[in-house]
């Protein structure tokens, strides 16, 4: 239970941070190429932190869980595999991602388990920035020229039909809070709630989209072609 | 985008008790984006724990042309400096 959970919370922000990474060197300027890697970086701070606990009962790192696991082994949800698309649908699945991101971690630092409530803690803090970066961008574009008001609203379209997943389970019930902090964004934004689709899930229990193993692919290619290598 | 964005300085206060300073600048289209850019770019290996932005437009330059005017006169004039008197050696931090 505990691993399943931390498995899930290391994957999102491992993929999702190799999602950031991408945008390094290609970013509409140096402030934003740093900013998305920073988030990136965070990201991947937790990844390393709960991989590094769902791995442990079997002896195993979070380099093996990260390295070593085919697609259908990993549980992130399918928003964060979504490819990059253009600066506005990057923004709009980091947005729904770290407004969903920071309501669960701000319950789960109050969890039972102390190391689960630890990690959530430290990394909220983090996450509140990710989310307030995303958001503003969300408004600027939104509210600034024709063109980025059509792609960004043209982004949360592509986003939408996967954010029914990271409400499944006991996180269900953050949905209100998180459909008020959205839409909220969105109304500034002078941009409409996307209409209500059928969602896509399956990411939890390892059905993904083609787009994750072509994440792997080059994620994992030098671990794998050279096993145990080290700077 | 640079291009289309103005320019803001970055100072940055290292820590508390220190005064800001200048750092840099960031290209932002307001002070809002101008502290997150000014946070991504300069503080995120732990440089600081405040930090101001400011238009670089509102910063009035001493002209190099008048260097030797303003400047010059100052480099002979050594009683300017209070080295002529012998510290005691109890007083700290000066």
């Amino acid at each position: 239970m505990r691993e399943q959970l931390a498995r899930e919370l290391g994957d999102d922000a491992l993929i999702l941070g190799h999602r950031l990474s991408e945008w390094c060197g290609h970013a509409p300027s140096l402030e934003i190429d740093l900013a998305l890697a920073n988030i990136g970086l965070d990201l991947l701070g937790q990844a390393q932190f709960f991989l590094t606990l769902a791995g442990a009962p079997d002896g195993r790192d979070a380099d093996a869980l990260a390295y070593r696991r085919t697609e259908d082994e990993f549980c992130n949800c399918l928003l964060v595999e979504q490819p990059n698309g253009d600066f506005a649908r990057t923004i709009a699945r980091q947005f729904l991602f770290s407004a969903w991101q920071e309501l669960r971690f701000a319950e789960l630092a109050g969890d039972a388990d102390a190391q689960i409530a630890a990690i959530a803690a430290k990394a909220v803090k983090e996450i509140s920035y990710h989310a307030s970066f995303a958001g503003d961008w969300v408004i600027r574009l939104g509210d600034g020229t024709e063109e980025s008001h059509r792609r960004m609203a043209e982004g949360l379209d592509w986003c939408w039909r996967f954010t029914d997943e990271l409400f499944a389970g006991d996180a269900a019930a953050l949905r209100p809070a998180w459909a008020a902090r959205v839409e909220a964004t969105l109304a500034q934004a002078g941009l409409p709630t996307p209409k209500p689709v059928r969602g896509i899930t399956g990411g939890r229990v390892g059905r993904h989209s083609e787009h994750l193993g072509h994440i792997l692919a080059e994620m994992q290619y030098l671990p794998r072609a050279h096993p145990d290598a080290v700077w | 985008m640079t291009a289309i964005l103005p320019l803001w300085e970055v100072f940055v206060r290292a820590k508390n008790g220190l005064s800001h300073r200048h750092v840099g600048s960031v290209h932002a289209a307001d002070a809002r984006m101008a502290i997150q850019a000014a946070r991504d770019v300069y503080t995120r290996r732990m440089e600081g724990v405040s930090l101001w932005v400011l238009p670089s437009a509102a910063i009035t330059a001493s002209d190099p042309g008048e260097a030797d005017a303003l400047f010059a006169p100052a480099a002979d004039k050594v009683y300017r400096h209070p080295t002529f008197y012998v510290v005691p050696d109890n007083v700290k931090h000066i």
